[in-house]
């Protein structure tokens, strides 16, 4: 049987379907999680996709921390279920403190929408081990409020424990510190993203297939668990 | 009325873009000598009854402010 993988729909998400599409296309089944209810349907990994959760009220990812669907997955989190954040997704997992830092307003106050070269820095979570340290990809980029900041130590710790999973390089677009694209938790299962692999696993609707690697990638992690 | 002020800043080290934008709009119109501009959030919460700084310090934080990058103060409005 395939792995399933949860993709969760907040009001105001928008890439869940291209989520969905890039998990099947990696040979998971894609299961709709709603954000009302506390209950991931017993999926083997969850996707939390792009968009604007609850409008971005307040700060973006602040009140869909709140949602049934996170108490869920913040105990999972912490049980070692691997959850992939992707922009908006990254941000509702700095706001739930299953990552550190925060996303705040794109330095220059523009939002950008470019293909992003992206450093692979870290195989070693659940969602990047079919990546070599030091591949470049091209995926989409599309925030506003995409530039990460967390206090000196925490990046020093960041640094330190290899959990910096992607940097941009050719060019930060937002004045992320480090030139930070994504990172890990601890453990390594929980990784948030500010890029978007999942538009990128098409050659007919994207710039690359770079992005099916996230993907392919906690298949092959699922399947190392279970051996 | 029961109505209790939240205001939230950004932290001084996190840099605030929306301010310095503002800060470099303001020769246009004419205004010198202005060394620094931050933006941050006003909330009134209004109770039912008394004006409940206790519970307002938790709404703030747990959801108006974020410990990472804001401060926030709490008083009766």
């Amino acid at each position: 049987m395939s792995p399933r993988i949860g993709v969760v729909t907040f009001p105001g998400s928008l890439d869940d379907r291209d989520a969905a599409r890039a998990v099947r296309r990696a040979g998971a089944d894609p299961v709709a999680l709603w954000h009302g209810e506390a209950d991931l349907l017993g999926v083997d990994a969850v996707v939390l996709p792009g968009g604007f959760s609850y409008g971005d009220y307040l700060r973006c990812g602040a009140i869909a921390r709140f949602a049934p669907v996170m108490t869920a997955l913040v105990d999972a989190a912490g049980n070692g279920l691997p959850v992939l954040g992707i922009c908006n997704g990254f941000q509702i997992l700095c706001e739930s403190h299953l990552l550190p830092g925060a996303l705040t307003r794109n330095q220059h106050l523009h939002f950008r929408n470019r293909d992003q070269r992206l450093r692979i820095d870290a195989n070693t979570t659940a969602w990047t081990g079919a990546y070599e340290p030091g591949d470049v990809i091209t995926v989409p980029v599309k925030n506003g409020e995409g530039c990460y900041v967390a206090d000196p130590a925490t990046l020093a710790q960041l640094e330190g424990e290899g959990r910096i999973v992607a940097r941009y390089v050719e060019g930060n677009p937002n004045g992320s510190l480090h030139d930070i694209a994504g990172i890990a938790n601890e453990a390594g299962n929980v990784v948030g993203l500010m890029p978007h692999p999942e538009h990128a696993v098409d050659q007919l609707t994207g710039p690359s297939e770079d992005g099916l690697g996230l993907f392919t990638s906690v298949l092959k992690h699922l399947a190392r668990v279970a051996a | 009325m029961a109505r209790v002020v939240v205001d939230v800043m950004l932290k001084p080290e996190i840099l605030d873009p929306q301010g310095q934008a503002v800060a470099r709009a303001l020769p246009s119109l004419g205004i010198e000598g202005v060394t620094g501009v931050r933006i941050g959030k006003h909330v009134e919460i209004e109770f039912d009854g008394e004006p409940d700084l206790e519970r307002a310090q938790q709404i703030a934080d747990r959801l108006l402010a974020n410990p990472v990058i804001e401060d926030f103060t709490v008083r009766a409005g």
